[in-house]
């Protein structure tokens, strides 16, 4: 069982000055959801930014302890402009 | 993944604006997932699909080719854009219309 603050401490920890909200959805503690609002997201595509979070995870989720992680993630531009949705 | 399956991803992907590699085939989509990406690209233009269910080896090696874990997975004007949740994320922020027009690299 995973907690989220574990999840969220490895995401800041890969991406310095990020702010990283995770939520455990099932209470299980596999099945997880993040927001991650990251400089280092600045100029990425979706996919290269998701795939930045899901870096320092791979052990977890190569073991099936983090099963699943649903991922909202903005630069700080995109989050002013669609954070508010 | 053998070359020549490499190959056959690049010419697919190279040759169809909007490429989905999905569960089942567009009249019968056999997972949610890939029903509904599907139903978000067919209001852009018309979609090239392909059932990765139909050969073991292209539902492992797009996979690989994309380095992504899951089906289904979206490619416009020959980049791997990402699988259901980044399609339904984009197309609430506008950028899928914009992505395929060519306006925005995707």
């Amino acid at each position: 069982m995973l907690d989220p603050n574990a999840i969220r401490e490895r995401i800041v920890g890969a991406l310095p000055g990020s702010e990283v909200d995770v939520r455990d959805t099932t209470g299980t503690g596999d099945h997880f959801e993040a927001r991650v609002v990251s400089p280092a997201f600045a100029g990425k595509s979706m996919v290269e930014q998701h795939q930045l979070v899901y870096a320092p995870l791979q052990d977890w989720l190569k073991t099936g302890e983090l099963h699943a992680l649903a991922l909202k993630t903005y630069s700080p531009e995109q989050w002013k402009k669609f954070g508010n949705r | 993944m053998t070359p020549e399956l490499k190959a056959r991803f690049d010419e697919a992907v190279r040759n169809n604006k909007i490429v989905l590699f999905m569960k089942g085939n567009a009249m019968f989509p056999q997972c949610g997932f890939s029903a509904r990406a599907l139903q978000i690209l067919q209001q852009h233009g018309q979609v090239h699909t392909v059932d990765v269910l139909a050969d073991p080896e292209v539902r492992q090696g797009i996979k690989e080719y994309s380095n992504w874990p899951t089906i289904p997975q979206v490619f416009i004007n020959g980049k791997f854009v990402g699988g259901s949740d980044i399609l339904m994320e984009l197309e609430e922020r506008g950028e899928l219309a914009e992505m395929i027009a060519g306006k925005t690299p995707a």
